[in-house]
């Protein structure tokens, strides 16, 4: 238990010692974000009967929560491998469980961190109220940990940053950047309308935004459902992965 | 008594390359233990089986009787190892180094051993200090340090001196000795072999992944009267 708490410890001071750049500075990002879309079309675009601007919100506030959590697995990972410095959490008898926890409370920490960073940056701009707290809260919790463990499993694979980098960007980012982030899929076309329900994400946005308004393009259980089966998933593969020393014990 | 370290047929690939080709040892609790051998020899390979840090393909490895992969907690709270690399987290000072290092072998409120040990590697004055602002020297220390942090009765120094200057070799050698003589069991790799000449009881030389040689330092060397150890450890890889 004390390896596991001195692991979360230490994975937190490693983005809290740094957090202008790991928690001022993406918050600084999402007010871009709205201040330039909110600008743009707030006067032209309503979604759900909720005002644009209002809608871009939670969809800001959790796709941070989501890439934050992402970035600081996978950043500490690959940064640890390269550096050689993975050693000194390889050496200890810290089992394969703990480390995936600390790993991901730790990365979880850090996205929630950011995501009330952007609520509270944000919420000047916007009439917002939380309906319904805890599927807000569920959704943040549980789309972070997925995005957490997936950190584990981009960081212990790529051997170069560059590799990282082609997994955040070629995956973590279109999932992001397409789930409904910044628009309802009921407004795509019906073929991208039906590809959006195969991305993950689109649940994790949609069950997060349900709890501020109540309303939601997919049921708020269906979408819990969908990131449950997801987090398991993914949670499985890098226990998995993490026992067997992947990439990490030769 | 069992065994400090007992390694039987280990052997590892790497690819096609074979790192290890079936080494047995066996190391006795108390032993200042020389691995010698040119680079590629196997010793890092060795070591890292030794600390969980590679799977061997097949044989068995032993710390105080635990398997390293079958009872891996027990056998790694046994075992502090001072890697060859020289490594650091660039986020911590000194000692928040090696309270970190305690807390993940299960050890919290660890400062009055830390301080010791800072006191005997004389980094007492640079405890406080960001380990990037430290020399090479110094950090090469502070990976001593780290390894001696939960007091392990095995020790593993892999070239601990290489790039350290002759002062700092002479104050560690100093505190490794007195670990030594208070029971640590200390396994050492190094080029330098008048450091495993005057420290070192036994000694393994090593050679394309095999033990070549094994015995006291005192026989090894009577093989080649008058010879240095360097002079016996040429002519043994010679052969």
């Amino acid at each position: 238990m004390i390896g596991f708490l001195t692991l979360f410890e230490k994975e937190f001071l490693r983005f809290w010692k740094v957090s202008f750049q790991t928690v001022a500075a993406p918050v600084l990002t999402a007010l871009l974000y709205l201040l330039i879309f909110g600008h743009v079309l707030d006067e032209h675009v309503q979604v759900h009967g909720v005002r644009y601007i209002s809608f871009l919100v939670p969809g800001l506030v959790m796709m941070q929560v989501l890439q934050n959590a992402f970035a600081n697995s996978s950043s500490s990972l690959i940064q640890a491998k390269i550096t050689g410095s993975i050693v000194f959490v390889l050496l200890p008898p810290i089992p394969y469980g703990a480390f995936f926890a600390a790993y991901v409370l730790a990365a979880v920490a850090r996205g929630l961190m950011v995501g009330v960073g952007v609520l509270l940056a944000t919420v000047w701009f916007a009439e917002l109220k939380v309906v319904a707290p805890w599927w807000t809260l569920v959704f943040a919790l549980i789309g972070g940990g997925l995005f957490a463990a997936l950190g584990m499993i981009a960081g212990v694979w790529s051997e170069k940053f560059d590799q990282l980098a082609a997994f955040q960007n070629f995956l973590i980012m279109p999932l992001t950047m397409l789930s409904g982030v910044f628009y309802s899929i009921y407004t795509l076309p019906t073929f991208w309308q039906g590809l959006s329900h195969y991305n993950p994400v689109f649940y994790m946005i949609d069950g997060f935004r349900y709890g501020f308004f109540g309303v939601s393009d997919v049921a708020p259980e269906t979408s819990l459902a969908v990131v449950v089966t997801c987090f398991a998933a993914v949670s499985m593969l890098t226990l998995r992965l993490l026992k067997r020393g992947w990439k990490l014990r030769g | 008594m069992i065994p400090a370290v007992s390694i039987v047929d280990v052997v590892k690939h790497f690819g096609s390359l074979q790192a290890l080709a079936g080494v047995s040892l066996e190391i006795g609790q108390g032993e200042f233990f020389g691995l010698l051998g040119p680079n590629g020899a196997g010793k890092t390979t060795l070591i890292s089986s030794l600390a969980g840090l590679i799977r061997p393909d097949s044989g068995m490895i032993k710390v105080m009787g635990h398997d390293v992969i079958a009872d891996f907690r027990e056998a790694r709270r046994l075992l502090g190892v001072v890697p060859q690399e020289l490594v650091f987290d660039p986020f911590f000072n000194v000692r928040e180094t090696l309270r970190i290092q305690s807390g993940y072998f299960g050890i919290r409120k660890n400062d009055d051993w830390i301080d010791e040990i800072l006191e005997n590697l004389d980094l007492t004055g640079k405890a406080n200090v960001n380990m990037r602002r430290l020399s090479g020297g110094m950090k090469r220390r502070v990976l001593v340090a780290q390894a001696l942090v939960h007091k392990p009765p095995v020790i593993v120094l892999d070239e601990p001196t290489a790039g350290v200057d002759v002062e700092l070799r002479q104050g560690l050698w100093q505190f490794i000795r007195r670990l030594n003589g208070e029971g640590h069991t200390i396994i050492l790799t190094t080029h330098y072999l008048e450091e495993a000449e005057a420290l070192c009881n036994r000694i393994a030389l090593m050679k394309q992944g095999r033990v070549i040689a094994l015995d006291t330092t005192a026989n090894l060397m009577a093989a080649y009267p008058g010879a240095s150890l360097e002079q016996v450890f040429v002519r043994t890889m010679q052969q």
